[in-house]
């Protein structure tokens, strides 16, 4: 799934590196606990959080994802999003909580096939 | 390869936000020298958890970056308060880290199981009062 298509089913804003906007992800995740993301996340191209400091950006680069979704409206502050766009990360707001940001990816196709279990 | 490629970085603990920049640096510099993908995650996830640690809970440090023609030798050197006991700081789950700090998506304990996770050896040499070294080896082949 490009990015642009996750911007459009969750109606969302984008921050920066929007030249990106035809990458492909090819599954995602839904954490506000970095520590779990780098623990338990593999080839994940986009990370759902509603954390906006600069560590959910520094996180998503050692896990070579492709974007961040901060879900429930959340907007991070200049220096986060020069970050991002430092290390091409893109970055999209939604005013979607974050069960219902990762449902309307889900059932658009966004996952991995087989077991997702840890 | 026949030198060790060496690199050093200071770890200011003083400010959250700026922990990561060492481990950011030496994963960039990885991929650039063409060190392969699942090696470059290894290397930059153990190091960015052992670099959010020192912050936490050291006040910041140093790390030291070794690249040999086998392996990739992290160090992690404090002078912080040390483990008092390193058994129960491996257990999952098992946090001293403030409440403010779980604020921002660390501290539930699973720092130094991941920081194991990623490494191929891990060595804590800790004393309570004087500091904590973190040695990481991550192999190339």
């Amino acid at each position: 799934m490009k990015i642009s298509q996750i911007c459009q089913i969750l109606d969302a804003d984008t921050l920066c590196c929007k030249e990106l906007a035809d990458t492909q992800v090819y599954s995602a995740c839904g954490s506000d606990m970095m520590s779990d993301v780098l623990a338990f996340v593999k080839d994940h191209g986009i990370l759902l959080t509603g954390l906006v400091n600069p560590q959910t950006v520094r996180t998503a680069v050692m896990m070579d994802m492709k974007g961040i979704v901060f879900v429930r409206g959340k907007k991070p502050d200049a220096a986060v999003i020069s970050l991002a766009e430092e290390s091409g990360i893109v970055l999209l707001t939604t005013d979607y909580r974050m069960y219902t940001a990762c449902g309307l990816l889900y059932t658009a196709g966004l996952y991995t096939d087989g077991s997702d279990k840890v | 390869m026949s030198d060790a490629l060496n690199m050093h970085y200071i770890v200011d603990g003083s400010d959250f936000t700026t922990a990561g920049e060492a481990s950011t640096a030496v994963k960039m510099k990885l991929k650039k020298l063409g060190i392969a993908p699942d090696i470059v995650r290894k290397v930059a996830i153990a190091m960015y958890e052992a670099e959010i640690n020192m912050v936490i809970h050291a006040g910041g440090g140093v790390a030291d970056v070794s690249l040999e023609s086998d392996k990739i030798t992290i160090r992690l050197i404090d002078h912080g308060k040390g483990i008092p006991d390193v058994e129960l700081a491996m257990r999952e789950g098992y946090s001293t880290a403030p409440d403010a700090v779980r604020s921002l998506g660390f501290g539930a304990g699973m720092g130094l199981p991941n920081i194991k996770k990623y490494s191929d050896e891990m060595y804590i040499d800790t004393e309570v009062g004087k500091g904590t070294t973190v040695t990481l080896i991550i192999n190339l082949q």
